[in-house]
């Protein structure tokens, strides 16, 4: 069974999502990083389905693409009007919710 | 529980001499009767959300809905009909039980079923009213018809049918072992009242499309005409006195709305508040009535309205707890019907627009006092003693109504203000009549009623709408030669208020001084009671009535044209079509002047319908069949009314005391008025050397007649004055010596305590515990706020930082 192979690729897709997350300054790489995350959690959820011989990892996977492309949706659009209100998309001097 | 405790109670209305003249299952128009308000209250939310959209402004609604409701009404009427005649269905148990929560008991299920098996009733799908309608075990069915027929043939019943009125309601919520139920009573009463409400407003409708025709709140008008008429419907519809209460408060208000409907003018307003306001202080009464019948006739459990009246007659409340309703209940008819010391509102209320005068004033909303007592007659039957005895409460305050009242007519030069002392007089007969037992003929009037004054208004609406005024005086006479066909159906009602044969006004008003059983001396005796006193005023007040109207259709229709050269008092909201008018008045139009016909017709021969059982040129079966169909004779819940049998002498006197009232009123106005007119070639409305002017007495009379016996003065001036002055002094002392001595003592000793408690407890102790968790509160939020950093990406760090916590927390804890 070749599932810690994928066990392993899914944790790595999942680190570097969260290391773009986390550091990116750029929104639409940032964007891009949280698709890399839920992205390797669809490649555990087939895994443990196809382990299981159950078809609910996918129909779950499936869930989650299509959540992903709403979510998307939406944070495009908080890009582009971050864009043309500031005229940048760097994350780090979007402060406006200091406290 | 509370189904455990009312059961234990005793069940109030059971007992042997119990009989039932309810039934739940009759012909499909009798048992749905409420489509009948409901649509005239549809109408109402279209009118209002649609109307303005509409080509006709809403009004196509309105007359619509008012069609299909007398439509509705008219095939209602030709059911009870056959219903009266011909109804051999099954009765409902007495309608007290409707209440009777023994039913909600398991134990009593059984034994309910039970009896329902054996007798084999057919109520399926009534079956949700089985609380209703479930007989007792050994009694069935036809034991109670035929109680019900012996109850009869004591009564007045010779057709061997019982009266049964048809009862259909539905719980409407339940609480605290009392169940709230909303339904609809169809007997003769509501069949009756359900014809003449439908009709008349149907025709006022029709007539109002002309004659309000450009008013600026064209569209509200006839959204309150239709909720008037639903309200009007509902109440006289309602089976328990819940919703008569709301029926009765529905009409107040549509009826302030009406009257104040030029509500621009500081005068229409008042009038409608003072309308609101004089029917508050009756609604006091109708609650405080309504509420002692509730716990005295209803047991604290039901308010059905035939449950109550049963229980009363069949002699179950104590007389003390009757003579509190029904003197309760007196000031709530004094008020709404007009009576004599609160009737001082209606008149005032002609502030309003002519049709809605008609309608409301005339023919129906005032009629609801009367038709209250008579829905809820054994109260005033027994409470004030109505039989046997020659005096009493309700009959005299109408006594008084009737003449007072028609005495004022006298001095008025309003049109409409004549006409509304006039119904004020007639609704004085109509109480008179059920204080004297009379209750046929006191239904009766009000039925004739309806149509020759509804004709007299709108009547009188025609000339104001060619003249432009109401002032008969000022700005009316001589209008026979502009508005022939008005003139013509102005006289028919005239003549039938004034009681002239064989015209309406004439049946019914001689059915009522015959009730008043004071005819003793020639014989034609037999009523409930001997009334002479009030025998008498009625012979007043017809002499009167036929006088005042002589003198209305003189100063109108007679005489020389006064108006037109000077300018139009509008008060009446049809500036826009002045210029159409101007010059001679002219004849109304065919939307004005059908209804007329219409009504003029009914004025003719509605009395007919229950022509004296005396009356020989008739054959039998033509006779009273109006009491045959309306009165509930025999029925369970409504007391053995006697008749007085109607004598031709009574009828003859009766008329020439009328034809003298007029006579007099003819030879002053249309002789010598109209003589010395035209020999001095003067406009004159009164002579002017007239008793008025010339007697002392018969000055200082005209005096209280033109102030209206004082009575507004007594309200305003002198009640509200009096009582106004002396609180307001008393309140002030009271306010600086009793309470500013109280304020000043309390002020001062908490001046000095709280000095106290500030200086100790205060700065001290909580002063310092509350700066310190303000100054530990300020340092902690000063930390924390540096993680408050606005960066979006530090708070997705922070919040993997804690997925990561849990996760290894969750791996420590499997691990363990």
């Amino acid at each position: 069974m070749l599932l810690n192979q994928f066990l392993l690729l899914a944790a790595a897709l999942f680190c570097i999502g969260v290391y773009g997350v986390l550091v990116r300054k750029n929104g639409m790489l940032v964007l891009m990083s949280v698709e890399l995350i839920l992205n390797a959690v669809n490649i555990n959820l087939v895994a443990f389905g196809a382990l299981t011989d159950d078809v609910g990892g996918e129909v779950f996977a499936l869930f989650t693409i299509a959540v992903a492309a709403a979510e998307v949706g939406i944070g495009l659009a908080i890009v582009l009007l971050m864009y043309r209100n500031r005229r940048s998309i760097d994350l780090s001097e979007a402060d406006l919710m200091k406290g | 529980m509370n189904a455990l405790l009312a059961a234990a109670l005793p069940v109030f209305t059971e007992g042997p001499s119990e009989v039932s003249s309810v039934t739940r299952e009759a012909n499909w128009f009798l048992e749905n009767a409420f489509i009948i308000p409901l649509l005239p209250a549809i109408s109402f939310l279209l009118i209002l959300f649609f109307g303005k959209r509409m080509p006709k402004k809403g009004a196509e609604f309105g007359i619509a809905a008012v069609g299909i409701a007398f439509v509705l009404a008219l095939i209602t009427g030709a059911a009870w009909l056959d219903h009266r005649d011909n109804f051999d269905g099954q009765l409902s148990e007495s309608p007290a039980t409707g209440i009777e929560p023994a039913h909600d008991d398991h134990a009593d299920d059984g034994h309910a079923d039970d009896g329902h098996e054996d007798e084999g009733h057919e109520d399926e799908g009534e079956d949700e009213h089985a609380i209703g309608v479930v007989a007792d075990d050994g009694s069935t069915s036809s034991d109670e018809v035929a109680l019900a027929v012996e109850a009869e043939g004591d009564g007045h019943g010779e057709e061997g049918h019982a009266y049964v009125a048809v009862q259909n309601s539905t719980q409407w919520l339940q609480s605290g072992g009392i169940e709230f139920s909303a339904g609809t009573l169809v007997d003769g009463l509501s069949v009756m009242m359900l014809f003449v409400v439908t009709l008349i407003s149907l025709l006022v409708h029709i007539y109002s499309t002309d004659y309000v025709s450009g008013d600026r709140r064209y569209t509200h008008f006839f959204a309150f005409l239709s909720l008037f008429t639903a309200s009007m419907l509902f109440f006289v519809l309602s089976d328990n006195i819940l919703q008569m209460i709301v029926g009765w408060e529905l009409v107040g208000v549509c009826s302030f709305a009406l009257i104040g409907h030029w509500w621009e003018e500081k005068p229409n307003s008042d009038a409608a508040l003072k309308a609101f306001l004089t029917n508050r202080v009756g609604d006091v009464g109708l609650l405080v009535g309504m509420i002692t019948l509730f716990f005295a006739a209803g047991g604290g459990q039901t308010f059905d309205t035939l449950s109550i009246t049963n229980t009363i007659n069949q002699g179950g409340v104590s007389h003390t707890a009757l003579v509190v309703a029904a003197a309760a209940l007196m000031a709530a008819v004094m008020s709404k019907s007009g009576q004599f010391i609160l009737h001082t509102w209606l008149p005032d209320a002609m502030a309003g627009p002519t049709p809605v005068s008609a309608l409301i004033h005339a023919a129906t909303m005032v009629v609801a006092g009367i038709y209250m007592v008579a829905r809820l007659y054994p109260v005033f039957w027994e409470g004030m003693q109505i039989p046997g005895s020659s005096i009493n409460l309700l009959a005299t305050v109408g006594a008084v109504t009737l003449v007072g009242a028609g005495l004022l007519a006298f001095v008025q030069t309003d049109i409409k203000k004549v006409l509304a002392y006039s119904t004020v007089s007639q609704l004085g007969y109509m109480a008179m009549a059920l204080g004297v037992g009379a209750w046929t003929a006191a239904v009766f009037h009000l039925f004739t009623h309806a149509f020759f004054k509804a004709n007299l208004f709108l009547g009188s609406g025609s000339v104001a709408h060619a003249v432009h005024s109401f002032d008969m005086k000022k700005d009316m006479g001589g209008m026979r030669t502009f508005m022939p066909q008005t003139y013509k159906t102005f006289i028919i009602g005239s003549v039938a208020l004034a009681g002239v044969f064989p015209l309406a006004g004439f049946w019914s008003k001689d059915e009522i001084l015959v009730g008043t059983g004071g005819w003793g001396i020639f014989g034609g005796t037999g009523g409930p009671g001997s009334y002479t006193f009030h025998l008498t005023m009625g012979m007043i007040g017809a002499a009167l009535t036929a006088a005042y109207m002589t003198r209305c259709v003189y100063l109108t229709f007679h005489g020389e044209y006064r108006g037109g050269d000077h300018g139009h008092d509008d008060d009446h909201a049809h500036a826009h079509d002045d210029a159409a008018h101007h010059g001679d008045p002219h004849e109304s139009g065919p939307r004005i002047l059908y209804p007329l016909y219409i009504l003029s017709g009914f004025s003719i021969l509605i009395g007919l319908v229950n022509l004296p059982p005396g009356f020989q040129l008739v054959p039998e079966s033509w006779q009273e069949r109006f009491l045959h169909f309306i009165e509930p004779a025999g029925a369970s819940y409504f007391p053995a009314v006697g008749h007085a049998t109607p004598s031709w002498s009574l009828a003859i006197i009766s008329s020439l005391i009328a034809f003298g009232g007029a006579g007099l009123a003819y030879w002053y106005y249309f002789v010598k008025v109209d003589g010395l007119a035209r020999s001095t070639g003067q406009k004159l409305t009164e002579l002017p050397n007239g008793l008025v002017t010339t007697n002392a007495w018969a000055r200082a009379g005209h005096k209280v007649l033109v102030e209206k016996y004082y009575l507004d003065h007594l309200y305003t001036g002198i009640i509200a004055g009096a009582t106004k002055g002396p609180i307001a002094r008393a309140a002030n002392w009271t306010n600086t010596h009793l309470i500013d001595g109280v304020v000043n003592t309390a002020g001062e000793t908490a001046v000095r305590t709280g000095r106290q408690v500030y200086d100790k407890i205060d700065q001290g102790l909580i002063e310092g515990f509350i700066n310190g968790s303000g100054r530990v509160s300020d340092a902690t939020g000063q930390e924390l706020r540096r993680i408050n950093s606005g960066k979006v990406q530090n708070y997705a760090a922070i919040l993997f930082a804690g997925a990561a916590i849990l996760a290894g927390a969750f791996i420590v804890i499997l691990a363990l």
